[in-house]
């Protein structure tokens, strides 16, 4: 019975929730992740229009070692962060969520209309159900179109002697410039989303210092407190 | 007393008077000015002011031929020469004669096609066929002018045109040839055979030169890349042969083994996988990667890597030569036979309207072979080149509607797993063909009868005269053709600062724009995507503005809203 009192007493302090605190949801090394990757898939992008033709700013030598080095760092921090993403358990973070058409439709009327976000940031749910499905995409699809095909650009040397090497190089590029397209798509979106915030700039400074503020549940804050697991401020 | 020199004041006189003739009726002319040079005939195609040797340093040779006894004496013509060269060389005159130099025969072994300068067409003077009186000037014999030349005697090869080291050794043609044509020989010295038979060495650049850097009937004219600027070259002009540094002679890499030299233009190997040997080996090839290596790039820089990944597909010649001719003597690429003949008071002439880069003024006008157009500095025509080349001979039938006859067509694609993209020095050529059973002609061009083109200018009587006398059909019709020959580029490596840079081909209107078939980056796109694509950029763009913008607008009412 004491049990059952206790989990419904529990249960009431959750539910008594409201306050918000100033918590790092971005952990140093994801936004290390983040902002590396965001210059390096700057970098890539440029060089690559270069490489494509769509632009001839940069000398197609220098295009190249650019957009090589560029590309072996993006592995690697692609890599680490995979590594990151399981052992910290953040991969749960992309799973699918309920309540992505309520997003759109947000984003599509309830924004203008000065509706407030149907999606309630915490600690553990830091995306929407939105972000989760791009991020995922991005991730799953967009990504990988890009290392895989970049991987067999990268050593097209080491399979250009046999006879399918000229069309395999088409598919290859093709495969290569149309997913990279898409990512241009994506950061541009991305970066727009980011000013969709309290104020244009809150997400982006949010995703610079770590810290936003969110409500925070009794039990999440107990655990912070205890363990200071996870760095908590009153003040921005 | 000396047979050469009698001949060559015999000629001179027959010269002078001959050019007299010429001169007269068109002192008025301008075009005319630089054909009152003694020197420079219309035959004369070898005018080497530069008489000196190339210094050839190999060390100090075990022998000194000044000290042989039997060179010491006094030697009324080539023939003796040999025959006092070949009493120590033995064996010299045997693996000689297996030489092209020699037989100029080639029997093709995969294309099974009988080649060699003896019976082939070419773009240029069309056949050295039946007018070996004068283009077997560049035989490496002694007096080739006809069927009855002996090719079992050895004392007919001409030792001293490879191996003469004082620069005085020089051949004219081995008849007199027509009236109109016969100023060939003036000017020269007559050979001291004794000097030159005890001065023999090793050949430099200019013995090669003497007929290489001719071929085609003139300094450039045919290869593009190999001419008299080559005698002496800077650095920057040929980073091999440089005079001041490496100043490789054209054995450091056309090796040879027993009179036979590596770097066939009948049977090319356009693509040298075997690359370095163990030292010692490989006295074989003449290609870049028997010195250089399949991967002669930089392993440690990235750059070096994709270089070095470039060298299954491109051959090192394509970057490294980025243009020919460009020594400052020009190269011939045009060349229309049908403008030929015309005369002034009844007389050949020419005209010389092109000043190449270094003064000399070139012929664009020549009775006795048409109009010609040159180029210097050019950028060669690219193509996939598996080595092969396929030539239409004399008994090759063609189409002439199908567009230019290839002579030596190449043969290769992008997708045989063995061409690389070569470099060519491509030659048009409008010239005369059998109009009746489509195939190319034999020209009676030198000759000292009535029928010989160099003297009646009559293609009529020339190409009846020249199948005829080859035993080769004819149909007694004639009408001219456009052709081409190709002639791939390995000379004049310019200095590795100078060698081509990517995007002189990946780009859109880069070097090898033209190549199709496969996807080169930098150079091309895929139509429809790169519109999604840019739709796909431009959309997303407009809609977050639009977005934006919509934000704006309702923020404004609603804080009015609010503040109301």
């Amino acid at each position: 019975m004491s049990s059952q009192t206790n989990n419904s007493s529990h249960n009431t302090k959750i539910k008594t929730r409201g306050e918000k605190h100033y918590v790092m949801i971005y952990t140093r090394y994801e936004r290390f992740w983040h902002w590396s990757q965001a210059i390096l898939i700057f970098t890539l992008f440029y060089t690559g229009l270069g490489l494509h033709g769509t632009h001839s700013l940069l000398d197609f030598q220098t295009a190249v070692v650019i957009h090589t080095y560029g590309a072996l760092a993006l592995i690697v921090l692609w890599i680490f962060t995979t590594f990151w993403n399981f052992t910290t358990g953040q991969w749960r973070q992309y799973l699918f969520k309920e309540g992505v058409l309520k997003v759109i439709r947000f984003y599509a009327y309830g924004i203008l209309a000065g509706e407030p976000h149907p999606y309630k940031k915490g600690l553990q749910r830091k995306q929407n159900a939105l972000q989760s499905m791009a991020y995922m995409a991005f991730m799953v699809l967009i990504g990988p179109a890009l290392w895989a095909s970049g991987i067999i650009y990268l050593v097209y040397d080491l399979w250009s002697g046999h006879s399918w090497s000229a069309d395999g190089l088409t598919l290859i590029a093709f495969i290569h410039t149309a997913a990279a397209f898409l990512m241009g798509t994506f950061v541009i979106i991305h970066i727009y989303m980011t000013t969709t915030g309290k104020t244009p700039t809150h997400y982006i400074k949010t995703m610079m210092t770590g810290y936003d503020n969110i409500e925070l549940t009794e039990a999440e804050i107990a655990y912070i407190e205890e363990t200071h697991a996870i760095a908590m401020k009153d003040e921005p | 007393m000396h047979k050469q020199h009698l001949l060559a004041a015999k000629s001179s006189i027959r010269a002078g008077v001959c050019a007299l003739m010429l001169l007269l009726p068109h002192t008025t002319q301008a075009a005319e000015d630089h054909s009152s040079q003694a020197v420079d005939s219309d035959m004369n195609f070898r005018i080497v002011e530069d008489t000196g040797p190339s210094i050839r340093d190999d060390g100090e040779s075990t022998a000194d031929h000044s000290k042989f006894e039997i060179l010491q004496k006094n030697f009324n013509n080539g023939p003796e020469v040999t025959e006092a060269c070949l009493s120590c060389h033995t064996e010299a005159g045997r693996h000689f004669m297996q030489s092209i130099h020699w037989t100029w025969e080639y029997d093709h072994p995969s294309s099974g096609q009988k080649l060699g300068k003896k019976t082939l067409i070419n773009t240029f003077c069309t056949n050295a066929k039946g007018n070996e009186g004068m283009c077997a000037q560049c035989h490496a014999g002694y007096g080739w002018k006809d069927e009855n030349f002996d090719f079992s005697k050895q004392e007919n090869i001409d030792c001293l045109v490879c191996h003469d080291r004082t620069g005085s050794y020089y051949k004219t043609p081995n008849s007199t040839g027509n009236k109109a044509c016969s100023i060939m020989f003036e000017g020269k010295k007559p050979i001291d055979w004794s000097k030159v038979a005890q001065s023999v060495g090793k050949p430099g650049r200019e013995n090669c030169g003497s007929c290489h850097f001719y071929g085609g009937g003139g300094d450039g004219v045919k290869h593009g890349d190999l001419d008299s600027s080559l005698k002496r070259p800077s650095r920057e002009l040929d980073v091999h042969m440089d005079a001041e540094g490496l100043n490789f002679a054209c054995t450091t890499c056309h090796v040879t083994r027993q009179h036979i030299w590596a770097g066939s233009r009948y049977n090319v190997i356009a693509h040298d996988t075997e690359g370095l040997g163990l030292p010692g080996e490989r006295r074989d090839v003449a290609t870049c990667e028997s010195c250089h290596s399949e991967a002669p790039h930089n392993y440690s820089s990235l750059v070096g890597i994709k270089l070095n990944g470039h060298t299954d597909k491109i051959a090192c010649q394509t970057c490294h030569i980025p243009t020919i001719a460009r020594g400052g003597v020009a190269t011939m690429v045009d060349w229309d036979w049908r403008t030929a003949g015309k005369t002034k008071d009844g007389a050949g002439f020419k005209e010389k309207n092109y000043t190449q880069a270094n003064g000399a003024h070139r012929a664009t006008y020549k009775s006795i072979k048409g109009s010609f157009e040159y180029a210097e500095n050019l950028a060669p025509h690219y193509d996939w080149f598996d080595g092969q080349m396929n030539y239409t001979t004399i008994e090759t039938k063609f189409d002439p509607s199908q567009g230019p006859v290839e002579i030596n067509g190449y043969q290769g694609s992008h997708n045989d797993g063995k061409s690389r993209i070569w470099p060519f020095k491509r030659m048009h050529t409008i010239q005369p063909y059998d109009k009746g059973n489509n195939t190319m002609v034999y020209m009676h061009l030198w000759g000292e009868d009535d029928d010989a083109y160099w003297g009646n200018y009559d293609f009529g009587r020339a190409i009846k005269v020249g199948m005829k006398k080859n035993n080769v059909p004819y149909s007694g019709e004639f009408d001219f053709v456009e052709t081409y020959s190709f002639w791939p580029i390995t000379h004049m490596v310019a200095p590795k600062e100078d060698a081509m840079g990517c995007a002189d081909c990946h780009s859109r209107e880069g070097r090898l724009a033209d190549l199709n078939g496969f996807y080169m980056p930098g150079r091309d796109s895929f139509g429809w995507l790169d519109i999604l694509g840019y739709l796909a950029l431009g959309g997303a763009l407009l809609g977050v503005l639009l977005h934006a913008l919509l934000r704006k607008i309702f923020s404004k009412k609603l804080s009015q809203g609010g503040a109301q």
